[in-house]
C-alpha cells in the first residue's frame, strides 16, 4: 500500500488528478482499448474533478476512449435532483469534458428491477475488461461506497439501506428534513472495488483521521470496510496533513520519507521505480 | 426545417447565459427550435452534440421583444394600408439587426376603416431567416383621451359609447390583436376591460388622464401594463400620483404584477425618471422602442399614421413642431442606455427587454427565457451588451462581425 501525505486538500485534489492523467496517458487508450476508470462522488473528489476538467481544457487529457463506472447512488431520487449522483456527475465533472455518454455508467436507482439493476452493472464492468483505476472517498466511519460498517468484505453490487448515522448526515442535504433522505441505495461491494487493479482512495480532513487510522494501522474488519484494501495488491492513499492525526508519528515518518518516489508516479517522464546509480570512489 | 434538421442536436459552447435571473457559464443546447436539457440527453439518449458552436465567450441573452413598435425602415404600419403584410415583413427582417427576435406591430389611432384594412393581414407568424416573429397586434387608440393624444390624430379618438360594441365596432376582429392601449376613465372602459381579458388580450393604459383610483379600477378589472410610462399622462402628484402611482398602488393585489412599458431611447424619459421607474418597480419594467417610420432612416420628413413627422437631429419631431412622436431609437442601444443610466445589472437590463415583455404576454415559457422547453430565440452579446449576432429557433438569421454561425 502506498500512502501519500499532501500538505493540504487542495493538494490532494492536485496529486490524485494527475495521477489520474498519468495513468490514462500511460495507457495510451484507443479505440480498441478503453482505460476503465471508476468514480466516486461527495466533497472531497470534487476538488479532482476540477482538476481533471482543467487538465482536460488545456488539452492534456482526452476522455474519448475512457468508461467510467460510478460507485453508488440513491434509490427513487428523481435523477435530476441536485443530491442524485447522476446530477453530481453530470455537472461536475461529465458536461466538461469530452466523454462520449455511451461509456458512462452510473447504477439507475429507478430502475424497476433494482437487483437485475445491480447484476447487470456486475456484468458491464465485466464486459469491459474490468476497471483498471478505482477511485474512491470514505466516510468518517470507514465505509466506502455505501458499505457501511458491517458490510461484507466480499459483497458485490447490491441494494443497500443506509444506517441512520448516514441518515442523519445526510438530512442537510435534503432540508434538514430526515423523512426526505432516500434510506436505500445502489452500490458496488467491497469485492467488487477489490477487483479493480488498482484502487485510489482520497482522504481530507481531521473528521477523517480516526478511520484512516483504522484503515491502515489496525487489521481488516469489517467494520471499517476500507481496511479490505490492506489485502488489495495496488493500494494508494492520498490524504493531508489533517487526516493523519491519529497516525503514529512513525506511521507518518515512514511514508513521509518516501515522499520523493511518490512524486515520481506523477511526473510526466516519471517510472514507478526510482532508480539510481551508486558511484563507486 | 427539413426533418433532418430538427434532429440536429447543436451545442453553443464558451459562453454564458442568461438563465433564472443569473448569468450562469453555461453551455446551450438547441433541437428542433427548442432549447433543451443537455444532461436528459446525456443520460437518456446518450447522444453527443452534432453541431458545436463556438461563441467566443459571447453572452447569451433571450432574443428582444418589443411590444410596441410604429414601424421602422420608412414602412408606418398605421399608414401603410395597401400592402400590409409587406411593410411587415420588411421591418421584422430588419429589427433581427437590433436583436428583436419577435414584436407587435402597434397601430396608432385610426379611422375605422383603417383597422378593417389592416387587422386580419397582420397574422401572428413564427420568426425565422425571414425576420422576427410576430406577437400579436398592439392596438394604441382610438379611445384615448384627446388631452394626452401625444402624436395622435385628434379627429379619430373616440369614446365607448356603445361599451364594447364600440370597440369591435371600430376594430373589426380580434383575432390577431394582443395588447389594446386605451384611457381607464372614459365612460364604460371598465366594462371593455373586462371583455378583452376575457379574451386573452392584455390590456394597457395609457394616453390617459386617469387618477391613481381610476388606473387601480382598471387593474382590479383586468388591465396589466402601463404605455410608455410618464409619456402621454398625467404627471406625478404627490396628492395624485396617476397612473404613475401604480408602480407603488397598494390595490394590485399580491401575486399580480402591473408591467409597464418604458422608451428608454435617452430623450423621452429624463434618466432620473428612468431611475425613478426602475427603482420602485424594477420587477415591471419592460423596455420598449415606440420606434416608428423613421427608424433606420436618415433626416427628413415621413407619414406616421395620419400625420408627417419630421426626422430632426436624431429625434422625431411631428412635421413643423416640438411634440416628440415615437423614437427611433433600436432595441439594443435602449438596453445600453437603461443599464447605463440607471446602474442596473446586465440581468436587470436584458430581462426588461426579454423576461418582461414576454410575461406581460403571458408567454414566459417560450419567449423571453433561455429554460427548457423555450424556443431558441436568443441574441449574442459582448461585454458592452453590444449585438454580434441574432439567432431565431437555434438558427443564425443575423450576424454582425465573423463568427461561427455557418
Amino acid at each position: 500500500m502506498r500512502l501519500v501525505i499532501c500538505d493540504t486538500a487542495d493538494y490532494v485534489a492536485e496529486w490524485s488528478a494527475k495521477y489520474v492523467l498519468k495513468r490514462i496517458n500511460d495507457f495510451q487508450p484507443n479505440p480498441d482499448k478503453y482505460f476503465v476508470l471508476g468514480l466516486p462522488t461527495g466533497g472531497t473528489p470534487l476538488g479532482m474533478y476540477k482538476k481533471l476538467i482543467e487538465y482536460y481544457k488545456a488539452r492534456k487529457i482526452s476522455f474519448k476512449y475512457v468508461k467510467t463506472f460510478n460507485m453508488d447512488e440513491y434509490v427513487d431520487l428523481p435523477r435530476d435532483h441536485p443530491e442524485s449522483y447522476h446530477y453530481y456527475m453530470y455537472n461536475n465533472f461529465f458536461k466538461h469534458i469530452d466523454i462520449d455518454p455511451e461509456n458512462v455508467h452510473i447504477l439507475d436507482g429507478n430502475a424497476p428491477d433494482l437487483v437485475k439493476e445491480c447484476d447487470d452493472f456486475e456484468n458491464k464492468i465485466s464486459e469491459a475488461g474490468g476497471i483498471e483505476l478505482f477511485i474512491g472517498g470514505i466516510g468518517p466511519d470507514g465505509h466506502i461506497a455505501f458499505n457501511e460498517p458491517g458490510s461484507s468484505l466480499a459483497s458485490r453490487t447490491r441494494v443497500k439501506t443506509l444506517a441512520q448515522d448516514t441518515l442523519e448526515a445526510n438530512a442537510r442535504f435534503f432540508g434538514n428534513d430526515i423523512s426526505k433522505v432516500p434510506n436505500q441505495a445502489l452500490t458496488v461491494g467491497v469485492g467488487t472495488v477489490m477487483d479493480a487493479k488498482e484502487v485510489m482512495i482520497l482522504i481530507t480532513g481531521s473528521h477523517k483521521a480516526f478511520a484512516l487510522y483504522k484503515a491502515i494501522e489496525e487489521g481488516i474488519n469489517h467494520m471499517w470496510t476500507v481496511s479490505a484494501f490492506q489485502q488489495h495488491p495496488r493500494t494508494i492513499i492520498i490524504c493531508d496533513e489533517d487526516a493523519t492525526l491519529e497516525l503514529r508519528v512513525k506511521t507518518v515518518k515512514y511514508f513521509k520519507a518516501l515522499s520523493a518516489t511518490h512524486q515520481k508516479l506523477i511526473q510526466e517522464d516519471g517510472d514507478a521505480i526510482l532508480r539510481r546509480s551508486i558511484q563507486n570512489n | 426545417m427539413s426533418r433532418e434538421d430538427q434532429q440536429i442536436l447543436k451545442q453553443f459552447y464558451n459562453c454564458c447565459i442568461l438563465r433564472d435571473g443569473k448569468i450562469l457559464n453555461e453551455d446551450l443546447w438547441v433541437r428542433d427550435g427548442k432549447i433543451v436539457d443537455p444532461e436528459k440527453i446525456f443520460y437518456d439518449e446518450k447522444i453527443k452534440p452534432h453541431v458545436r458552436i463556438d461563441c467566443n465567450g459571447a453572452l447569451i441573452s433571450p432574443g428582444y421583444i418589443d411590444l410596441q413598435i410604429n414601424g421602422g425602415f420608412g414602412i408606418d404600419f398605421t399608414h401603410n394600408i395597401n400592402n400590409v403584410q409587406e411593410g411587415i415583413n420588411k421591418v421584422a427582417k430588419r429589427l433581427l439587426e437590433f436583436g428583436v427576435t419577435s414584436f407587435c406591430p402597434t397601430l396608432v389611432t385610426s379611422p375605422s376603416e383603417t383597422y378593417h384594412k389592416i387587422l386580419p393581414n397582420i397574422k401572428k407568424t413564427k420568426g425565422g431567416k425571414h425576420g422576427a416573429a410576430v406577437l400579436g397586434i398592439h392596438l394604441e387608440g382610438p379611445f384615448i383621451s384627446s388631452s394626452k393624444k401625444g402624436a395622435h390624430s385628434e379627429n379619430y379618438i373616440k369614446q365607448f359609447e356603445k361599451g364594447f360594441k364600440s370597440l369591435t365596432d371600430m376594430y373589426g376582429s380580434l383575432e390577431n390583436v394582443c395588447l389594446v392601449t386605451l384611457a381607464p376613465e372614459l365612460p364604460n372602459a371598465q366594462s371593455v376591460i373586462t371583455e378583452l381579458c376575457k379574451r386573452n388580450i392584455i390590456v394597457s393604459l395609457g394616453h390617459s388622464v386617469a387618477n391613481l383610483k381610476e388606473g387601480e379600477e382598471a387593474v382590479k378589472s383586468g388591465a396589466s401594463f402601463i404605455t410608455h410610462l410618464f409619456n402621454a399622462m398625467l404627471p406625478f402628484h404627490h396628492r395624485d400620483p396617476g397612473l404613475v402611482g401604480l408602480l407603488t398602488s397598494d390595490q394590485v393585489y399580491s401575486g399580480k404584477t402591473i408591467h409597464y412599458g418604458i422608451i428608454a431611447d435617452g430623450i423621452h424619459t429624463h434618466p432620473a425618471a428612468l431611475r425613478i421607474a426602475h427603482r420602485t418597480h424594477p420587477k415591471g419594467l419592460v423596455l420598449v422602442t415606440d420606434a416608428l417610420s423613421a427608424l433606420g432612416l436618415q433626416e427628413g420628413v415621413y407619414q406616421l399614421g395620419q400625420l408627417k413627422i419630421e426626422m430632426r437631429s436624431g429625434r422625431a419631431y411631428i412635421a413643423g413642431t416640438n411634440t416628440l412622436c415615437g423614437s427611433t431609437a433600436e432595441m439594443s442601444k435602449c438596453v445600453r442606455h437603461f443599464k447605463e443610466v440607471t446602474g442596473c445589472s446586465i440581468v436587470e437590463a436584458l430581462e426588461a427587454a426579454t423576461l418582461h415583455p414576454a410575461t406581460t404576454l403571458g408567454i414566459e415559457k417560450t419567449k423571453g427565457v433561455l429554460n427548457y422547453g423555450a424556443d431558441a430565440d436568443i441574441v449574442m452579446l459582448n461585454k458592452d451588451l453590444e449585438l454580434l449576432s441574432t439567432w431565431i429557433s437555434g438558427e443564425c438569421v443575423h450576424c454582425n462581425y465573423k463568427c461561427n454561425c455557418q
